[in-house]
């Protein structure tokens, strides 16, 4: 037995190095005082984070994707919201397939979708730029928003509504006094969530967004150029922290104030 | 209309789709009553339950609430409170804010709010509180704030789905005296659902035995067990033999009777739906059945038989005593078991014909 649990801490070491070594190479590298990303280090600098921060380029591409995540986090949460609220109030008509329906864009393969839109957006005679991105992100968000919302409002007490109810309020009162705050971690976790996966989709972006550059086309364009390449890595590097405190965050709420005492797990972030 | 229609449920019925889960009630409910609704799961107690608090809208017919028709209003503005089976405590608000949910709309001072809660919460015992969490109770204290934030409303009716279900049975027996302690002392109106006879049968001033979507009899508790009007009745509450009869003659409250293997006997009776040769069921209470090892005859009816089987229940036992003829053994029930009376050995039972019931099978 203890042969045993030393070979699957062994095994549990590699897989994590396998998960996040190459992640964690970029922070290192950001500090480097050297433009190629080889080693060994030659000295520890802060000059790439100070050109990141001095780019203009950069800072629009920032305002681009900040402009597209916050609108499609909005409004797929919102989508999200009352579908989920439908899904788990209500017996919905073919609900199995109405479900599947709204899950569908989660397996489609972005590139698909990316081609579709593409087509139809200039098929319709349309300018490419930020207007298509952020539709379709909110395409792109909202299943994962649903399971979010959903996973959150199953274990959501229908009782608790009707008692709000019984005791005196209306639909509207019931709905701010108790469906809400009930709700709001979720909600809240939906935002996060959905605005961390706009924020470093490419693919989309990449076909549907024309001049107007977010942030991961902006790293993938800056790529061509080895001196450019530092200041690339200190901004992934920074990106890496940013989106896991969003994320730790976003889970982190979803289950705080659960009205279970088990704390969900199902479809997770 | 009197104190005794206090509630006045008329022909209310209720379909789920095509499913009738309540068939055409007719119920009237006394003001300050202790009334409960009892069936098996699935019979429409709760259905009706939620038609009283408004959250189902009836299919057909209305209901009435101290001389108000309340068959369209919303269940916000009826003079009813509820207690859920699982107490659905808000979970994001304490204690203190829990139970002055429903009193926004009174528009009271803080001073008579925190009265109101001190109050509310002293009736159920739980002082001291204010500041708890839903998931630091206990279920019997989640129960207790649950009545409490009902109560504090003062409504006229409070409308109990099941609320001693969750807990352990020690506790249920605990909270049933209480419940029945603080409906006397309050003198509000409580109809109590439930699946469980005896909960039913020791706080209710009336019950009402419910199966498939229809009441089947309303009568006080002792009545209930003693006069069962039908065969689920019967069979429902409490333990009881039924045997297969035969009418042979009636004159007046006098039915001569065939009961089978047991012979032809004389009953009274008040029931004058009977007619001559009709095929009936007389019922028989185990306690009420004398049991012996001698054959002496003690009673009116004196009968041989094998003792098939025993169960001991601590305070009683339950002896199956085959006869010979009858398909199904008879139950006998006593807290004075013998030595003699052992598996497989003979016995001797002894019934009086007062305590035979006439029961229609329709």
């Amino acid at each position: 037995m203890y042969n045993k649990n030393n070979i699957l801490f062994f095994y549990a070491i590699v897989y994590f190095a396998f998960l996040y070594l190459p992640v964690m190479l970029l922070p290192v590298f950001s500090f480097n005082d050297a433009i190629h990303m080889v080693f060994p280090l030659k000295g520890f600098t802060l000059k790439w984070y100070d050109q990141m921060i001095h780019s203009s380029r950069l800072h629009r591409a920032l305002m681009n994707s900040v402009k597209v995540g916050v609108i499609a986090s909005i409004f797929s949460t919102f989508i999200a919201l009352l579908a989920a609220k439908a899904f788990t109030k209500y017996k919905v008509k073919l609900r199995q397939l109405s479900y599947g329906a709204i899950l569908l864009p989660f397996v489609i393969p972005e590139i698909i979708i990316a081609v579709s839109l593409i087509v139809l957006w200039t098929g319709m005679g349309l300018q490419l730029g930020l207007v298509p991105v952020t539709i379709s992100h909110i395409l792109f968000c909202t299943p994962f928003c649903m399971l979010v919302l959903i996973s959150r409002m199953e274990g959501f007490d229908r009782n608790l509504e009707e008692a709000a109810m019984d005791l005196g309020e209306n639909a509207w009162g019931t709905f701010w006094r108790v469906t809400f705050p009930l709700a709001l971690p979720a909600i809240v976790a939906s935002l996060l969530l959905s605005f961390v996966i706009s924020f470093d989709e490419f693919i989309l972006a990449f076909f549907l967004s024309s001049q107007d550059q977010t942030l991961p086309l902006y790293m993938w364009g800056q790529l061509r150029f080895p001196k450019k390449l530092p200041h690339v890595l200190a901004l992934g590097a920074v990106i890496i922290v940013a989106t896991s405190i969003i994320v730790m965050l976003a889970y982190w709420l979803r289950n705080l104030g659960s009205p279970s005492d088990k704390k969900s797990n199902i479809g997770g972030i | 209309m009197s104190d005794k229609e206090f509630i006045k449920i008329k022909n209310v019925s209720k379909n789920f789709e095509d499913v009738v889960a309540v068939d055409n009630i007719n119920v009237d409910i006394a003001r300050g009553e202790f009334f409960s609704l009892l069936g098996p799961s699935g019979c429409g107690k709760t259905t009706l339950l939620r038609i009283l608090a408004g959250f189902e809208y009836p299919s057909s017919g209305s209901v009435f609430i101290d001389n108000l028709d309340v068959t369209d209003i919303t269940p916000n503005l009826r003079p009813t409170n509820m207690v859920f089976q699982n107490y659905a405590i808000f979970p994001h608000i304490n204690v203190k804010r829990n139970i002055e949910f429903g009193l926004r709309k009174e528009k009271l001072s803080k001073d008579e709010l925190d009265e109101r809660v001190q109050n509310a919460l002293k009736m159920v015992q739980l002082e001291g509180y204010e500041d708890r969490f839903s998931n630091q109770l206990s279920g019997g204290q989640r129960q207790r704030i649950a009545l409490a934030r009902a109560l504090v409303k003062q409504p006229k009716v409070l409308l109990l789905d099941e609320p001693l279900g969750a807990l352990d049975k020690k506790l249920r027996e605990e909270m049933q005296l209480e419940l029945r302690n603080l409906q006397r002392s309050v003198g509000i109106t409580f109809i109590f659902v439930t699946h469980d006879q005896e909960e039913a049968m020791t706080m209710s001033d009336r019950v009402a035995v419910m199966n498939k979507g229809k009441i089947l009899q309303i009568s006080p508790p002792r009545d209930l067990y003693d006069n069962p009007k039908n065969l689920f009745v019967g069979d429902f509450i409490g333990q009881i033999n039924f045997l297969d009869t035969q009418i042979v003659k009636i004159e007046g409250n006098i039915a001569k009777v065939l009961i089978n293997k047991l012979g032809e006997h004389e009953l009274v009776t008040n029931n004058n739906n009977l007619s001559q040769n009709e095929s009936i069921v007389c019922a028989i209470r185990p306690e009420t059945i004398i049991i012996s090892k001698t054959n002496e005859k003690i009673s009116d009816i004196c009968i041989k038989g094998v003792i098939a089987n025993t169960s001991f229940y601590g305070n009683m036992t339950y002896i199956y005593v085959k006869i010979e003829g009858l398909s199904k053994p008879i139950m006998v029930s006593t807290s004075d078991v013998h030595d003699g009376l052992s598996h497989n050995s003979d016995c001797y039972l002894n019934i009086h014909l007062k305590d035979i019931r006439i029961i229609q099978k329709n």
